[in-house]
């Protein structure tokens, strides 16, 4: 890494922090990644020693509310080093530099560290039409990110637009939206799904690689395992209501007052795998479970896609918006129930033609004997 | 009085068909499909119970599922065992019966569904074991059994710390995740459902016009065949 810049430790000195908010801060960080006691001084060791990786983050197909998350971190030390320091190299949405500036400090920084940048991503890279529905500087989001992709060390997908379309990519995906492991290969990629994903999940992500120079255990779905791990219903705090049978009916009802299970609220928290009951969102005050209303599953693929936020079945294609796995079971059971029953009254008039033809042969066949 | 009295056809001989595993097989089976539709279908529909006690003293949710998971397991093992039955059972138990790859097969399915379902003949179509109809949609219900099996434990992975359902977690992220898994795993509960009603039917059916006393067959394992001098006759079928 590059001596020239300062550790970040001492960026953190430089803005003002004190001692203890830092080993505070790698205390947090260490609890929220599940290290070990020795791992915390491991990465205040690291936070020491270690100069901020040149960081480009390109925005692309998004809302910007993954930024919008990330400047909200309850513990503010990493978003600032990395955002209020960003502009020395490119993020749209906060660096100081505009036009042919922007675009040379992109440039500058990919030749200067290619092969050491840390590439972060937020939304996702139009397909269709060569790519013409995203275009920055005359470039297509296509381009740029194979560009760009090309020199860093590794990339990391931020929010659910990059790492698995989000609601761009949702049916029919008219602009053919797709992820970053979509179009990337043979990069490192960290995916970091939901919408936003948690702060300090991101903030964690972030310090894993400062600290440890590596890549955090990923999951199948290259998700950082420490996150993304446990369902969301198995971290809530109104599980006990769920295996005691206590549901919320409706929104209005005594049970949603005493703050029951939100599953027949359509909650996907049985499906969605997300730190949001451990970690909780704004400094810890609350998530959307204890705010009364049920996970939409925002972390999950296609989320958009997964059926109705306020059900738990999907609709089922080709039976209308209502229809539900259950109405066409039901419906498909009576229908069976009546062609059944159809079914017997034949039966039986062809039955009392096979009685007699039948008593008629073993009589004729007897009286043969 | 004698009018009602039939005398048994000298020609139907008694046959032992389904032996005693196989029997024991589909009992377990049908009693664990039974548990996993309920407790399936009130997981996915809860009871609208009300309580004015706190969630600590109840726990029937719980238990549904508890139900629910025990049942998948011996419904599971239970399949397997008959996988392997198929392999070492009699010949009307071997696995050749159900895969539908004989041209053979295919014309008893025509057969079977011009005489029993949309009765243009007049029968009876006799088979000893299963006829090929029924052979081949068992072989369908095994193909469920398997899809079923996939979504449940990979559906379970998540909350056992069991290594056993962890095995199935790969199939999950195929089908688009929890979600979409779950969502095979209902849809697949009503192809169930359907299968029980029309499988009782028809055994009633075949018992009640042919005589030949399938439902006991699966207690007892006898059925009344006509079998005829023609020996090749038998064992085409």
């Amino acid at each position: 890494m590059n001596n020239k810049r300062p550790t970040i430790y001492e960026e953190f000195k430089a803005k003002g922090y004190s001692r203890r908010e830092f080993v505070t801060f790698c205390s947090l960080m260490g609890a929220w990644l599940g290290l070990e006691v020795s791992g915390v001084s491991q990465v205040a060791k690291a936070l020491e020693a270690k100069s901020r990786p040149p960081i480009i983050w390109l925005h692309f197909q998004e809302c910007t509310c993954c930024s919008e998350s990330f400047i909200r971190s309850s513990h503010p030390l990493v978003a600032d080093i990395i955002l209020d320091k960003i502009s020395l190299d490119y993020t749209e949405t906060l660096m100081a530099a505009a036009g042919h500036q922007a675009e040379k400090s992109l440039h500058d920084t990919m030749t200067n560290y290619k092969g050491e940048y840390i590439l972060m991503v937020e939304g996702s890279i139009p397909t269709k039409e060569d790519g013409v529905y995203c275009c920055i500087g005359g470039k297509t989001a296509y381009d740029i990110m194979q560009e760009v992709a090309e020199g860093a060390k590794a990339i990391i997908a931020w929010g659910s637009c990059a790492t698995n379309g989000c609601v761009q990519a949702a049916a029919p995906n008219p602009t053919g939206a797709a992820p970053v492991g979509k179009v990337i290969h043979g990069k490192p990629i960290i995916n970091v799904p939901g919408c936003p994903p948690i702060a300090e999940v991101m903030a964690g992500v972030v310090v894993h690689l400062l600290a440890f120079d590596r890549i955090p255990a990923l999951d199948s779905q290259n998700r950082p395992k420490s996150f993304y791990s446990r369902r969301v219903h198995d971290t809530c705090y109104r599980r006990p209501n769920y295996d005691a049978g206590l549901f919320v009916e409706t929104f209005d009802d005594e049970n949603a007052k005493k703050g029951y299970c939100l599953y027949k609220m359509g909650c996907k928290g049985p499906n969605t795998y997300n730190a949001c009951g451990v970690i909780r969102w704004n400094n810890g005050v609350s998530f959307p479970i204890q705010s009364g209303h049920p996970c939409i599953g925002c972390s999950e693929n296609n989320f958009w896609d997964n059926g109705p936020f306020y059900e738990h079945l999907k609709s089922f294609p080709g039976f209308g918006i209502e229809s539900t796995a259950d109405k066409v079971g039901l419906g498909l059971g009576i229908a069976t129930g009546a062609a059944l029953g159809a079914h017997a009254v034949a039966t039986n008039i062809r039955k009392r033609k096979l009685i007699i033809k039948g008593r008629k042969e073993i009589e004729a066949e007897s009286s043969n004997d | 009085m004698e009018q009602n009295i039939l005398k048994l056809d000298p020609k139907l001989k008694l046959v032992y068909v389904w032996q005693q595993p196989v029997r024991i097989f589909h009992w377990v089976n049908a009693l664990a499909v039974l548990m996993l539709c309920i407790t399936g279908y009130l997981i996915g529909a809860p009871l609208a119970i009300q309580h004015g006690t706190e969630a600590s003293f109840n726990y029937w949710f719980g238990i549904i599922r508890a139900i629910h998971f025990i049942a998948g397991y011996v419904f599971f093992f239970n399949f397997i065992f008959r996988l392997y039955w198929g392999f070492v059972g009699n010949e009307y138990s071997k696995w050749d019966n159900y895969v539908p790859y004989k041209k053979k097969q295919w014309k008893g399915i025509w057969e079977v569904l011009k005489v029993d379902i949309f009765q243009l003949k007049l029968g009876p179509y006799e088979t000893i074991g299963h006829n090929s109809l029924a052979s081949t949609t068992y072989f369908m219900t095994f193909i469920a059994f398997i899809f079923q099996s996939l979504t449940g434990f990979g559906l379970y992975a998540a909350m056992s710390p069991s290594w056993f359902p962890k095995l199935f977690s790969w199939f999950v992220p195929l089908v688009g995740g929890d979600m979409a898994a779950r969502h095979l795993h209902h849809l697949l509960m009503w192809v169930f459902i359907l299968f029980a009603m029309i499988h009782i039917y028809l055994v009633f059916y075949h018992d009640y016009i042919e005589r030949n006393g399938v439902t006991s067959s699966m207690i007892g394992g006898w059925k009344f065949i006509e079998v005829n001098e023609d020996e090749d006759k038998m064992n085409e079928d």
